[in-house]
C-alpha cells in the first residue's frame, strides 16, 4: 500500500485514476492544481507523486521542478502522448518515470511499484551479501547500505531514479549497459520503452555528480551502445 | 549549349538561315535590276552614237554616188566607211533595192536576215545584236533618203533605195558590263556576310526569353511554384512571359490551398485522437475494476456480459486512438529514432518473448548467425509484432521468422502457411484503414498496423514489402542497416 498524491485537473481522470488505484489498496488524495498540490505535499506527506503535465496556471513541469527543489518523493508523469516535448522537459526537471495515458490501473502500479523500490531488482540478489561498507570512486563515496551519495563529503539530493541509476552502474563499473537494458533493470520496464527516459535521468545525474557534465568522467556514453559508470583514476 | 548549337534544327540556327535568305535575295533583287538598268543605258548609249556615226559619214560619202549604183559602186561606198570607221571599226556592207548587200570586204560577218526585213518594212533605221565567235556584235541598218536637192525638189526625203549595214563588235561595252557584275557580286558577298552579324543579334534577342522560359518551366516541373519571370518589352515573348508568370502563381496558389488542406485533415485526426484521450484515460483506469467484478459472479449475467464488452471495447478504442497518434506523428515527421547497435537476433528473441509466442509452437524462428544491426529496438519491436501478429491472425500456422545478413542487409523474413494475400490486395497492404473487403467483419487492429510498421521501417531507411511465397502463404520482406562496424553484440 502506498501514499499517492494525483495532481489532475480533469475530474474524469481524476475518478478513474482513484478508483483503480483504490481497489488495488492505495490511499489516494486528488488535487486539481499544481498549487493545491504543493501544499497536500506538505500536508499529505505521500510516498509518490502522480503528476499530470497539462494544468490550469502552475504547469506540471513547474510543479515538477518546485517539488524537487525540497523533495526526493518520487514522482511519475502521467503523459499525454501528444505533447512528447512537454513530456522529455519534465523529465529533465526531474520526474522519475513517466506513463502514457490512457493507461490502465495494472500498468499504474506496475510503475509504481518500480519507482519506490529503493535498489534495482538485479542488486536485491547482492543484498545477501553484506555491503564492504563505502565504495570510493574518485571525489565520489557511495554507500549501498545507507543509500548515501557523496561528494567530497556533501551529501547529495539525489531522486529515486538518479540513485538507483547510479547503485546500478556502480555495481559492475566499467561494465556498458545499452539504454533499453537500462530501462529493463533499472525502471523495470517489461516492454519496450521509451530511451529518452535514461537520457533525462542521466542528464540529471551527471549535474550533481560531474565536475564538468559536459566532460563527464562517472557516466561516460558509448557511442551508439550506452552507458558505462567509469573507468574513474 | 553547345549540343544545341551543333543541333542543325535549332532555333538559333533556322533564324540566322532566314534571315540571310533574305538579305540574300534583297541583295540580289537590287544588283540585277541595277544591272539590268546600266546594261540597257551603256548599249542604248552605244547604239545611238553608233547610229550617228554612220548617218555623219554616210551624209558626207552618199551624194556622190550615182543613181543607181552598181555592185562596184556599192562596195566602193562601204570601202570608204570602212575607212571612215575608224574607232568604232565596223564592218559594213551595203545593197540596194533588196538585194543582197555588197560587203566591202568577204571576212565582213552577213547581214542578220532579221535586220534587212525590219529596215525594209519600217523605212527607218534599226539596229540588231548578235553573237558571233561568242563575242557580242551589233548590226546597224540604215535606208538612205535623198537629201534636199534644189533641182530635184519631189525627191526630197524620198528613200533612194539604197541601204547601208553596218557591224561591229561590242568588247567594250561586254568589259563594262562585266565589270557590274563583279562590282555587285563583290558587293553582294560582304554584305551577306556582314548580315550574319545582325542575324545573330536578332535570334539572341529571341532565343534568350525563350530560354528564360524553358529553365522556367523547368523550376516550375520541379515543384518550385514561386518562380517568376521578368517580362520585357510588349512583344509576343513578353505577353507569353506574362502568361507564364500567371500560372505559376495559380499553381503556387492551388499548392498552397491543397497543402493546407492535408495539413487540415491530419490536424484534426491527430486532434480527434488527443481529445479522445482524456476521456479514454478515465475509462481505461477503471477497465479492470469492471472486468474484476464480471468475473467476481456478484452481478447479473447480462449485467457482467454488458460490462465485459465495454471494458474490451474501451481498451480497442484506446489502442485505436493510439496508433492514430503515432500515425500524426509520423505525418508531423515528430517520430524520433533511438537507433543504436545490436543483433537483430536478440530483438526477434525479445519480441517473442514479450508477446508470449517464446514457447508458441505455431512461431518458428530460423536465426543461424548474429545480425548486427543499427535500429531502434522499440521500433522494430512494433513492426516484428505487427508482422508476427497478422500472419498468426491472417495465415496458417507454423509463422516462420527468419533473420539473416544479405547483400550488406539485414533482411528479416515474415512468413505464414496460409492462403496468401490475394493479387488484387497486395499492392494496397500497406494503405491506412485498408479493408480488402468492404463487408468484412472489423479485425483486431486498428487497420494502421501495416502503414505503422512500414513508417517504422522507413525511418530507419530500410524496406518493408509483402509478397506470396512460390508454394503458398503470405511473406513479408523487411530490410534494416547493418551496423557500421562489427563490435561485439550480446
Amino acid at each position: 500500500m502506498a501514499r499517492v498524491l494525483l495532481i489532475e485537473d480533469d475530474p474524469a481522470v481524476q475518478k478513474g485514476v482513484s478508483l483503480a488505484l483504490g481497489r488495488r489498496g492505495h490511499d489516494v488524495e486528488v488535487a486539481a492544481r499544481g498549487e493545491t498540490g504543493l501544499l497536500a505535499l506538505e500536508r499529505y506527506r505521500p510516498d509518490l507523486v502522480l503528476l499530470d503535465l497539462m494544468l490550469p496556471q502552475m504547469s506540471g513541469l513547474e510543479v515538477c521542478r518546485r517539488i524537487r527543489e525540497s523533495k526526493q518523493v518520487p514522482i511519475i508523469i502521467l503523459s499525454a502522448r501528444g505533447d512528447e516535448i512537454d513530456m522529455v522537459v519534465g523529465l529533465e526537471a526531474g520526474a522519475d518515470d513517466y506513463i502514457t495515458k490512457p493507461a490502465g490501473g495494472a500498468i499504474i502500479e506496475a510503475r509504481m511499484k518500480a519507482v519506490l523500490r529503493r535498489v534495482a531488482p538485479a542488486q536485491d540478489a547482492q543484498e545477501a551479501i553484506p555491503p564492504a561498507g563505502a565504495e570510493h570512486y574518485g571525489d565520489l563515496t557511495v554507500d549501498r547500505t545507507t543509500l548515501v551519495v557523496t561528494k567530497h563529503g556533501a551529501e547529495l539530493a539525489l531522486a529515486p531514479s538518479e540513485l538507483k541509476l547510479l547503485l546500478f552502474l556502480t555495481a559492475a563499473p566499467g561494465q556498458v549497459y545499452s539504454r533499453q537494458q537500462l530501462l529493463e533493470q533499472v525502471w523495470e520496464y517489461v516492454f519496450y520503452g521509451d530511451v529518452r527516459l535514461v537520457d533525462a535521468c542521466v542528464m540529471r545525474l551527471r549535474a550533481k555528480i560531474e565536475n564538468h557534465p559536459r566532460r563527464p568522467v562517472y557516466v561516460q556514453t558509448v557511442r551508439g551502445f550506452g552507458y558505462r559508470f567509469g573507468p574513474v583514476e | 549549349m553547345n549540343t544545341r548549337l551543333s543541333f542543325p534544327r535549332g532555333l538559333r540556327v533556322r533564324l540566322v538561315a532566314a534571315f540571310l535568305l533574305a538579305a540574300a535575295f534583297g541583295a540580289l533583287l537590287t544588283a540585277g535590276l541595277t544591272f539590268q538598268q546600266a546594261r540597257s543605258a551603256i548599249l542604248e548609249r552605244t547604239q545611238d552614237s553608233a547610229v550617228a556615226d554612220l548617218r555623219t559619214q554616210l551624209d558626207s560619202l552618199a551624194p556622190d554616188l550615182t543613181m543607181p549604183p552598181s555592185n562596184n559602186d556599192l562596195r566602193d561606198l562601204t570601202l570608204q566607211l570602212d575607212r571612215a570607221g575608224g574607232a568604232r571599226a565596223w564592218r559594213s556592207s551595203a545593197s540596194y533595192q533588196g538585194g543582197d548587200p555588197v560587203p566591202a570586204s568577204p571576212d565582213a560577218p552577213p547581214v542578220p536576215r532579221g535586220l534587212r526585213e525590219t529596215v525594209r518594212d519600217t523605212g527607218e533605221a534599226a539596229y540588231e545584236r548578235t553573237e558571233r565567235d561568242g563575242r557580242p556584235w551589233l548590226s546597224v541598218g540604215m535606208p538612205v533618203a535623198y537629201t534636199h536637192d534644189p533641182t530635184r525638189p519631189t525627191s526630197a526625203g524620198k528613200l533612194s533605195g539604197l541601204t547601208v549595214y553596218a557591224s561591229f563588235p561590242l568588247d567594250d561595252d561586254q568589259a563594262d558590263i562585266a565589270a557590274l557584275v563583279t562590282a555587285a557580286r563583290t558587293g553582294a558577298i560582304p554584305s551577306l556576310v556582314l548580315a550574319v552579324i545582325p542575324a545573330l543579334f536578332a535570334a539572341r534577342s529571341v532565343l534568350r526569353p525563350v530560354r528564360r522560359l524553358r529553365s522556367g518551366a523547368e523550376r516550375v516541373a520541379a515543384g518550385r511554384f514561386d518562380t517568376r519571370l521578368d517580362a520585357e518589352g510588349h512583344d509576343e515573348l513578353a505577353d507569353l512571359t506574362r502568361s507564364f508568370n500567371t500560372m505559376a502563381a495559380t499553381l503556387q496558389k492551388d499548392d498552397a490551398e491543397l497543402r493546407r488542406m492535408e495539413a487540415g485533415a491530419r490536424r484534426f485526426a491527430a486532434d480527434v485522437a488527443h481529445e479522445l484521450r482524456t476521456p479514454l484515460a478515465a475509462m481505461v483506469a477503471v477497465t479492470e475494476v469492471l472486468d474484476e467484478d464480471a468475473a467476481s459472479g456478484a452481478l447479473p449475467a447480462d449485467t457482467a456480459d454488458a460490462v465485459r464488452l465495454i471494458s474490451e471495447e474501451t481498451r480497442k478504442i484506446a489502442r485505436m486512438v493510439e496508433d492514430l497518434m503515432e500515425v500524426s506523428r509520423f505525418d508531423a515527421k515528430a517520430a524520433a529514432l533511438d537507433a543504436e547497435d545490436l543483433d537483430l537476433r536478440a530483438i526477434v528473441s525479445k519480441t517473442l518473448r514479450l508477446r508470449g509466442w517464446a514457447d508458441d509452437e505455431r512461431v518458428r524462428t530460423d536465426l543461424p548467425t548474429p545480425v548486427p544491426v543499427h535500429a531502434d529496438p522499440r521500433r522494430v519491436d512494433v513492426v516484428l509484432a505487427n508482422l508476427i501478429g497478422n500472419a498468426l491472425r491472417h495465415g496458417s500456422p507454423p509463422v516462420t521468422v527468419s533473420a539473416r545478413v544479405e547483400y550488406g542487409k539485414a533482411v528479416v523474413t515474415v512468413t505464414d502457411q496460409g492462403p496468401g494475400i490475394p493479387g488484387d490486395v497486395l499492392p494496397h497492404v500497406f494503405e491506412r484503414f485498408y479493408k480488402a473487403d468492404a463487408a468484412r467483419t472489423r479485425s483486431e487492429g486498428s487497420g494502421l498496423g501495416l502503414a505503422i510498421a512500414q513508417e517504422n521501417v522507413l525511418l530507419h531507411g530500410g524496406t518493408l514489402t509483402a509478397g506470396n511465397t512460390s508454394g503458398r502463404g503470405a511473406v513479408f520482406i523487411l530490410t534494416l542497416p547493418l551496423a557500421a562496424s562489427p563490435q561485439e553484440q550480446r
